[in-house]
């Protein structure tokens, strides 16, 4: 964990560590896993929203809770950029993370894979590793998601890359 | 095509006919000539050949698998005509999977089942069997309209969908399991798995497949800086599975989870790739064959032209459960594995006819055992040379199974569904 804010390490530590090792072909071990999933994402958005800090909204999209969607967002020079966000949990898991997924910024970037899958390769996926089967969704949002953002939103937008809607909406009346 | 261009020569018969200026017959005449050159280049255009029954080993120019059966005649395979019997999955159909399937194909195989869920594009151009003009089609359409024209023996069937997905992963598993092709055939419905993938998350979905299904694979990777590569060969229980051991740790001391994958531009060579692939389909040659030494590890460093080979025991406490499944259960197996192996030394050795080796001895040359001089020298598989301690306990116990929740009262799964909605809504 060299190299990472402190913030992001206070955050880190304040978010429930899960302990059951199955995937979603575990049966009854997975629901167990989903129940450990829902409480650290329930810890962690709580604790963002008391923070002032709320950044992400994400929801199981199919009962099972193999395939989740929702929307993040980034503040950058006081205006809001909003992404949809989804990803699918691999049948490998959680020896592999899952792949967050931006679709609308596909193909904007070169850190990212095809389909939208953010380059989580360097900075997240050795953590997610060493720390398996104790890290679950929360923490792939926190420490795979957020550094995510933090680096390349600013440079997307400062290159003209992404507009915020505002600006878009205000061109296309003129 | 050849209907309009016929209809080209009616037409300027025609006007040949019909022109009362003899000073523009000659052009036209020109022109028809023209016209009958592209006939004949239609006509003479890609015609794919009709199926082949049998393989023959007749040497004329039109038998497709002449050079192929005088294996059998050089003496390196025993019956080569065996290759249609077999049916080998590709998973992964980029710069390695695409030509280990045209070799393959060219080889005559009975049956091959390519994966992939990408597109060609003209940056995959710089490697080779996929055509400019395929840009844009998925990989596997491309590379089933490339093989069938090159050997329409070959039984192609392509799967276009992500293997990492529980949806995807299912249908992975159940085309493997599919026995339409060989019915009589033991286990599952392929005789090999080959991974051509470019990432760790896939090879753990195979490595998962081949595990639970108890089949052998056989694994591939190169570089990301295009200069180095590796095969393996994974028999689940007998060998290192790709949980046991991730190849680039044994081979470089990297990480193979920090590997990057071809969308965050990686560099590739077709040389590297055409290399990996060679080595890949010769090993699984001789697998299906039964010739030769079967490489368990096959590394590839193209700097120094080292090819370092080795062999990796599964890990006891690999985090894979199937795969220690399997380990027990080959284990359990290793009496009748002995019984056979005995059996078969013994044939070997009733065939070979007793006689002295040497007539005469006339230095009185004798062999002594010595077994008694060296022994109390030798140390136990597990000792260590003096001066060396290991560092961590040597009998680590297996990872205890980390408690599950134990207050299931409170955690009803759409109690949580619907905080977190509730948290979701503001």
């Amino acid at each position: 964990m060299e190299g990472w804010d402190p913030n992001t390490k206070s955050t880190l530590t304040q978010i429930p560590l899960l302990s059951t090792k199955a995937g979603p072909r575990d049966g009854t071990a997975w629901t167990q896993r989903l129940k450990e999933e829902y409480k650290s994402l329930i810890a962690y958005t709580q604790m963002n929203k008391s923070n002032d800090n709320d950044w992400f909204r994400i929801s199981a999209a199919n009962p099972e809770g193999t395939r989740w969607t929702g929307k993040c967002w980034y503040v950058h020079n006081l205006l809001k950029y909003e992404f949809d966000l989804q990803f699918d949990i691999p049948v490998t898991y959680p020896s592999t993370s899952p792949e967050l997924e931006l679709p609308e910024i596909d193909g904007k970037t070169q850190k990212m894979y095809r389909g939208g899958k953010i380059c989580l390769t360097i900075h997240f996926k050795p953590l997610w590793a060493k720390n398996c089967p104790r890290f679950g969704i929360a923490h792939a949002l926190c420490l795979g998601l957020a550094p995510w953002l933090a680096a390349e939103i600013p440079i997307l937008v400062d290159s003209g890359m992404i507009k915020h809607k505002d600006d878009v909406s205000s061109t296309s009346e003129c | 095509m050849e209907d309009g261009l016929k209809d080209i020569i009616d037409d300027l018969d025609s006007l040949k006919r019909s022109l009362p200026d003899p000073s523009l017959q000659a052009s036209v005449l020109q022109l028809r000539l023209r016209v009958e050159n592209l006939t004949r280049m239609a006509k003479s255009g890609p015609v794919g050949r009709p199926k082949v029954k049998d393989m023959s080993a007749e040497v004329v120019d039109s038998n497709p698998y002449s050079r192929l059966m005088a294996l059998q005649r050089m003496g390196i395979v025993e019956n080569y005509e065996r290759i249609r019997d077999f049916s080998v999955a590709i998973v992964g159909v980029g710069g390695v999977g695409s030509v280990a399937a045209e070799m393959l194909t060219r080889c005559g195989i009975g049956r091959l089942l390519l994966y992939d869920y990408d597109k060609v594009e003209l940056a995959n151009m710089n490697r080779l069997f996929f055509r400019p003009e395929q840009a844009g089609m998925t990989k596997t359409d491309a590379a089933v309209q490339t093989l069938s024209d090159i050997n329409p023996d070959v039984v192609l069937e392509s799967y276009t969908f992500n293997i990492t997905t529980v949806q995807g992963f299912e249908t992975f598993m159940s085309s493997l399991r599919n026995k339409s092709f060989c019915p009589s055939k033991e286990g599952s419905g392929v005789d090999l798995v080959l991974s051509c993938v470019d990432n760790y998350e896939a090879r753990m979905a195979v490595n998962q497949a081949c595990n639970e299904l108890n089949q052998t694979w056989m694994e591939s990777g190169v570089s990301e800086d295009a200069v180095s590569g590796h095969i393996q060969l994974l028999i689940p229980g007998e060998t290192a599975c790709f949980a046991c051991a991730p190849p680039l740790v044994v081979a470089s001391g990297v990480d193979e989870r920090t590997l990057k994958r071809e969308g965050v531009c990686a560099a590739s060579l077709p040389t590297t790739m055409g290399v990996v692939a060679g080595l890949l389909v010769q090993n699984t040659l001789k697998f299906l064959l039964n010739f030769g030494n079967v490489s368990p590890y096959l590394g590839y460093n193209s700097l120094k032209d080292f090819f370092p080979t080795m062999e990796m025991k599964p890990n006891p406490q690999c985090s894979n459960a199937v795969c220690l499944e399997r380990q027990k259960e080959y284990v359990l197996a290793k009496p009748a594995r002995d019984a056979a192996a005995k059996a078969k030394m013994e044939a070997e050795m009733s065939s070979i006819t007793e006689c002295p080796l040497h007539d005469d001895n006339e230095w009185n040359i004798s062999v002594v055992d010595d077994n008694e001089v060296h022994t109390a020298g030798v140390p136990s598989a597990d000792a260590l040379p003096e001066g060396l301690t290991r560092e961590l306990p040597s009998a680590d116990e297996f990872e205890k199974s980390l408690a599950p929740g134990t207050d299931a009262s409170v955690d009803d799964l759409e109690n949580l569904r619907r905080q977190l909605e509730a948290l979701n809504a503001d």
